[in-house]
């Protein structure tokens, strides 16, 4: 084992969180000052919410398990969704590759190299067939990690509800479908940040009436962790985006409490523990409150944050890589008493590569042991009252609150983001943390500190062979021979009539993918009509 | 009289958006005194080539998180070739597996850092290897 080089020595030692918080050493009474029982915290399930969205908790629903799962041909990924159902798994979460998420088809100059890499390669309503087969639709609940191109995706998932003749009002799910989280951090997009909002309010009005099990939008903070927020900025940010898009579908002529319910989040959740899980309350508290006070919404139904959670892929490492089930334990355990809803463990090698089986199991195990062996479930919110907890609750909100007022005085999320605020910020605060890395101010054990100098043995990780591009490549080709082009000329001229005049694109999107209509050509009609959005790339 | 800094162009190709990487060594190899451009994400090789001749830099850092790093670093390397850029150095790196790193840099790729090299190394490595051109 290495000394530790230049870990700073206990006097100078700064106590921190990892988002660089300095803490007290002891909370007592005092923290509490002026804080209300009833009015700021309030019992699990009551306003503000703040100890959980329900009174019960994890006694009247345990968190969804939804691992995150996509990768190779359609046929690949229907493979590892049957794998992890026959494992206990109780709802699917699907990968998509970068073309599909940038929509390309597999075909596509730009596709070369990058089919079914980091997801599942999926062109058109023939391999979203292929993707679930075997599965219907109303058996399970399926949520889709895709953003510009969310709307094309969730057209196929319906029209494939139809074929299997399962009811739109059946089916259940959540899509992304948050762009906003796009510009400041994933950075995947189409279009630029007004038009890309439109269609998501589309997306809402739509499945406010057709598909009310479905959930149009994941609110998330997730990426913007990744891209190196602080937990403050996760937070402010994520809900930010949130009011950005619950003022867009207000100003729609939408009704508040006819939406707001089915709005979902996302968070991170990384690995300061006591942080973490103050994060979640207050994120709970503050939307509350912004949905009630600020919005006006009467249902108390609008005014719960439901969230999915995913343990912090940057926080893993890819030296010793067995040290990762620790943290993704740890993690997990925070957002469980945090009260999150829905949790994806990550996999030990997802440094590496995209996980491989066991490591996925491993993962999931970690989960059902949470549940089954810890007795955390057992008690809603266990750490309500405690004077640290309380007191890291009240201040991520506070600072979080100070950020959302900055926001509303540059004119809203929207105009903030096409001024390059939250993704400097972001910037600033992942290149401060990288440099008290650097400096081992902070430590991550295996990487900058506990370092072994021999050779480690290497993981067996996922390869993706290039047999799954040529595979694609050629079906997709084959399909557009096979299509009818009269079909898909009349399905795109209805969707590009739509984005023109302004329709919700949403009836036209679907009749397009049932003529087989892919995902290249209804996204050329975006960069047509709505134009390209290129990276400002600040530094 | 003092010689001009010397000019790196920090390329994201491929259609990911992990740009936390690429964003952090462009300010790193700054801070160590380097002329940086970035190109921002979503570069095509060409794009990148092109940049390269344009901005008349001495070396190209590419951040490749997508797993397409068999394809493009090669692709890269013959465009730069191909514009009589071969003199460039060409160092990257993301989330590339050791044996592909070893591959890669067999092929003629200056270097590779993976996961959990410092800004440090990076920009130790930048002093000791990239010349002007």
């Amino acid at each position: 084992m290495t000394a530790p080089a230049r870990k700073p020595e206990p006097p100078q030692r700064r106590y921190t969180t990892i988002s660089d918080m300095e803490v007290d050493p002891v909370y007592g009474p005092d923290s509490a000052t002026g804080r209300d029982y009833r009015e700021d915290i309030g019992d699990p399930g009551e306003y503000p919410f703040t100890r959980g969205a329900y009174p019960t908790m994890y006694r009247g629903k345990l968190w969804t398990m939804r691992q995150f799962a996509g990768f190779g041909t359609p046929e690949d990924t229907n493979r590892r969704f049957r794998f992890l159902l026959a494992r206990g798994q109780t709802g699917l979460s699907t990968a998509f590759d970068m073309p599909t998420l940038m929509g390309y088809d597999a075909d596509h100059e730009r596709s070369l190299g990058e089919v079914g890499r980091e997801g599942v390669s999926v062109s058109s309503l023939a391999d979203m067939e292929t993707l679930f087969d075997g599965i219907r639709l109303d058996q399970v609940t399926t949520s889709m990690t895709v953003n510009c191109t969310a709307s094309i995706v969730l057209a196929m998932y319906f029209a494939l509800a139809e074929k299997q003749g399962v009811a739109l009002e059946r089916v259940g799910g959540t899509i992304q479908n948050d762009m906003l989280k796009e510009f400041s951090a994933q950075n995947e997009w189409i279009s630029p940040p007004r038009p890309s909002v439109r269609v998501i309010i589309d997306m809402i009005e739509y499945c406010t009436e057709h598909a009310p099990r479905w959930h149009p939008v994941s609110i998330s903070g997730y990426h913007i962790r990744e891209a190196g927020s602080t937990a403050v900025q996760e937070l402010a940010f994520t809900l930010g985006d949130g009011i950005a898009y619950v003022q867009a579908a207000v100003e729609r002529g939408l009704d508040v409490d006819a939406f707001a319910p089915r709005l979902s989040f996302f968070f991170n959740v990384h690995n300061d523990f006591l942080e973490e899980i103050a994060k979640f309350r207050a994120a709970r508290r503050m939307w509350a409150k912004i949905m009630r006070e600020r919005f006006g919404a009467k249902n108390p139904r609008s005014w719960l944050l439901r969230t999915h959670a995913q343990t912090a892929g940057c926080s893993l490492t890819a030296q010793q890589p067995l040290n990762n089930i620790a943290r993704v334990a740890i993690q997990a355990l925070a957002a469980v008493l945090g009260g999150t809803n829905s949790l994806h463990t990550n996999s030990m090698d997802e440094t590496l590569a995209l996980p491989s089986e066991p490591a996925v199991l491993a993962a999931l195990r970690t989960q059902q042991v949470i549940a089954e062996e810890t007795g955390v479930i057992n008690t809603a919110d266990p750490f309500g009252g405690s004077y640290a907890m309380e007191a890291l609750t009240d201040r991520l909100e506070s600072e979080a609150f100070d950020y959302i007022r900055r926001i509303d005085e540059m004119g809203g999320m929207i105009t903030a983001i096409e001024q390059g605020f939250p993704q400097k910020e972001i910037a600033e605060a992942s290149y401060r943390y990288q440099k008290q890395l650097d400096a081992c101010e902070k430590i991550m054990v295996g990487a900058n500190d506990y370092f072994v100098e021999d050779e480690e043995p290497p993981l067996e990780v996922l390869r993706i062979s290039n047999e799954v591009e040529r595979t694609q490549v050629e079906r997709v080709r084959a399909r557009k021979q096979e299509r009818s082009a009269a079909r898909v000329e009349a399905g795109l001229a209805a969707v590009r009539d739509a984005a023109v005049n302004g329709t919700n694109l949403m009836p036209p999107m679907v009749d397009a993918v049932k003529a087989e209509c892919t995902i290249g050509e209804i996204s050329d009609i975006f960069r047509e009509v709505f134009g390209e959005y290129r990276d400002p790339a600040w530094l | 009289m003092s010689e001009r800094p010397i000019r790196i162009l920090i390329a994201k190709p491929g259609l990911d958006g992990h740009d936390r990487g690429a964003k952090i060594i462009a300010r790193a190899l700054r801070d160590g005194g380097f002329e940086v451009i970035y190109t921002g994400l979503h570069q095509t090789p060409e794009m990148i080539a092109e940049a390269a001749v344009q901005e008349d830099v001495d070396a190209v850092g590419l951040s490749i998180l997508s797993g397409a790093h068999m394809t493009l670093f090669p692709a890269i390397q013959k465009l730069l070739e191909g514009k009589g850029l071969k003199g460039v150095a060409l160092f990257g790196g993301g989330i590339i597996p050791e044996e592909d790193a070893n591959e890669l840099k067999k092929g003629g790729i200056d270097e590779i850092f993976t996961p959990g090299a410092s800004t440090e190394d990076i920009v130790g490595w930048a002093r000791d290897h990239i010349r002007r051109n």
